[in-house]
């Protein structure tokens, strides 16, 4: 029973890592309708910058915060010059703009650190183990739950919810009309891909323990953020939520009670998930 | 006709006048054929796919466990392998054709994702990570021996994709090949009009899952090894981007494309193995932004910005 509860626990730490990660990529591909395999690459900006930091002498918090900012400012600079005018071009355009900055940024970051793993060292107020009363449990993955919880509650109010996220449906649904009336829809996109990438940025430095922070990042990640987006259903949180949960847990006990199957377990699901409802598991009512 | 002719001349060229890369060349050669089987995928029928490794390595595999197993003869490889291939296709197309978009993407790569885990696992038969080795051929039409410096390799493959590009030309302007032109514009209007989509779909992905494989068994045939890499997802990525490097749905385009990406991927990776990746990636960046139709629409485009400087 022990056993069951730890593994169950590792699962949620992994499947909100995803969700932290992937959350954004919801907001970049799923609400503004940008097939963006790129979101890898500014995570790993994150962890890079993140890493650099803290070699520097910062704390963790503050290098975890630098870490964010400076993927969303990346993420800003590449919607202004990359992406807008791909925003009419369709989908093969776009993914293929994005896998080539997945490309450029991986060989960058190679050229400037080589192809070693960084390390982010935990602060020592989150690399303990605390009693959960029958078993002591890390406090780091028990963090992770919490962020990933938090952060869920906070994207459900502050976009499904608020002024500021019908304002963004609107303008992705028709932007002329959004235009029409007065809105300022560059600026919109812009801050929007902003926050997104710096939800990316800060995944990468959060859950850098359980993915590791690489030149190959972007390339190695992309197809499980890529899932959990959409098996969740575009632009739905909830759906990610709960794709990266079912994800997490399944794979972390599938490598715990079925070690043979563990590598088809996960690609078998969204198999399974797709075919069953192609668009996705708790599709966003407001959209067509 | 003759400048219809050119890129062939052009290989046959080569043939003559750098013996000592032939590898190279045939490499080239067998990334043409891939590239031209998602050109009618992607470019003709508009199946947004990153799948396409699934077929190239099925056929690479199928070559390898014909010629370890069952007979040396390459054209019987070639065949068993095309016809995997495309069985495979077919399979996995009924089963995935029904969706769109991304839903499509993620299936496709799910799908080749299962097929690169299941090699990894099957070591009895695919040697798992260390790959399929030993391959010994047999003299092609049981006179043409494969020699070291691949003469025989790159006529071959050569005169395989000569067939194909063949095949593709004809089915392009066949009625069939109308149709799917219509159903990558509007899938809506061509049902309206009583075209079967889902059907017309399944039949252009299997013939370009044939392709593929035909295009993987000539790279194990030729390279007399066949690793886990020719079914990884990057095979799909690499095809898509040397399709669009050299321009969708234009006769010659997989063609330029195929070759200026082997060509600097070969030339960037003996200064440093990650500088391709950079140099690649800029390319593909600027292709997509600025040049739309690819490579092959370069003349077209430079000679449009001619003339719109001497109407000012």
């Amino acid at each position: 029973m022990t056993a069951w509860i730890t593994t169950l626990l590792d699962g949620l730490a992994y499947g909100m890592v995803l969700f932290i990660i992937s959350v954004g990529l919801t907001i970049t591909m799923g609400l503004m309708r940008i097939v963006n395999l790129a979101h890898g690459a500014f995570a790993m900006i994150g962890g890079y910058v993140a890493a650099v930091s803290i070699d520097h002498g910062l704390s963790w918090a503050l290098a975890a915060l630098l870490g964010s900012a400076a993927a969303g400012i990346a993420g800003g600079i590449a919607e202004i010059f990359l992406y807008r005018p791909l925003y009419r071009k369709g989908e093969l355009a776009q993914m293929l703009l994005t896998f080539g900055l997945v490309f450029v940024v991986t060989g960058l970051l190679t050229l400037a650190f080589g192809v070693d793993f960084q390390r982010i060292p935990l602060p020592p107020s989150l690399s303990g183990e605390v009693s959960l009363g029958f078993r002591s449990y890390p406090l780091y993955r028990l963090f992770l739950i919490a962020v990933g919880a938090l952060l869920a509650a906070g994207l459900w109010l502050g976009i499904d919810r608020s002024l500021y996220g019908a304002r963004l449906r609107a303008a992705v649904d028709n932007p002329a009309m959004a235009r029409g009336i007065g809105m300022n829809v560059d600026r919109l996109f812009t801050a929007t891909f902003v926050f997104g990438c710096a939800l990316a940025g800060f995944g990468g430095v959060v859950g850098s323990e359980l993915l590791l922070i690489e030149p190959a990042y972007a390339l190695k990640h992309l197809v499980t953020f890529l899932v959990v987006v959409v098996v969740g259903g575009h632009a739905s949180f909830k759906g990610s939520f709960a794709a990266a949960l079912l994800i997490g847990s399944v794979e972390t006990f599938g490598k715990f009670y079925l070690p043979s199957l563990a590598p088809y377990v996960s690609f078998l699901l969204v198999l399974v998930l797709l075919l069953w409802r192609p668009h996705g598991v708790l599709p966003a009512k407001s959209l067509s | 006709m003759i400048a219809r002719l050119t890129p062939w001349l052009l290989a046959l060229g080569f043939y003559f006048a750098f013996a000592e890369q032939l590898a190279l060349g045939t490499n080239v050669l067998v990334m043409i054929l891939l590239t031209l089987s998602l050109d009618l995928c992607l470019g003709r029928a508009g199946i947004l796919t990153l799948g396409q490794s699934a077929f190239f390595g099925m056929g690479a595999y199928v070559a390898g466990i014909v010629a370890l197993r069952v007979t040396e003869d390459p054209l019987i490889g070639l065949a068993v392998a095309t016809l995997a291939s495309a069985a495979l296709g077919a399979l996995t197309g009924a089963l995935i054709l029904h969706t769109e978009g991304a839903a499509l993407l993620m299936l496709t790569l799910a799908l080749s994702a299962l097929l690169e885990e299941f090699a990894n696992h099957a070591t009895a038969w695919t040697g798992g990570a260390d790959g399929l080795q030993g391959m010994k051929l047999a003299p092609l039409l049981g006179t043409f021996r494969f020699d070291l410096f691949k003469h025989t390799a790159y006529l071959y493959s050569l005169a395989v994709l000569l067939v194909w590009f063949l095949v593709t030309q004809i089915v392009i302007v066949s009625p069939f090949g109308r149709s799917i032109d219509g159903i990558r514009q509007s899938p809506a209007r061509m049902r309206a009009i009583g075209t079967p989509v889902w059907w017309r779909r399944l039949c252009v992905y299997t013939l370009s899952a044939a392709m593929a494989g035909s295009a993987g068994a000539l790279s194990a045939q030729t390279t007399r090894f066949v690793g886990l890499t020719t079914l990884s997802v990057l095979v799909s990525g690499t095809a898509v981007v040397m399709l669009v490097l050299g321009g969708t749905r234009r006769r010659y385009g997989a063609f330029l494309g195929a070759a200026v990406y082997v060509l600097v991927q070969d030339y960037a990776a003996q200064i440093n193995p990650f500088h391709w990746m950079l140099i690649v990636g800029i390319l593909l960046m600027l292709t997509v932004l600025f040049l739309e139709g690819g490579l092959a629409s370069l003349p077209e485009a430079l000679l449009r910005v001619r003339r719109r400087e001497s109407k000012r």
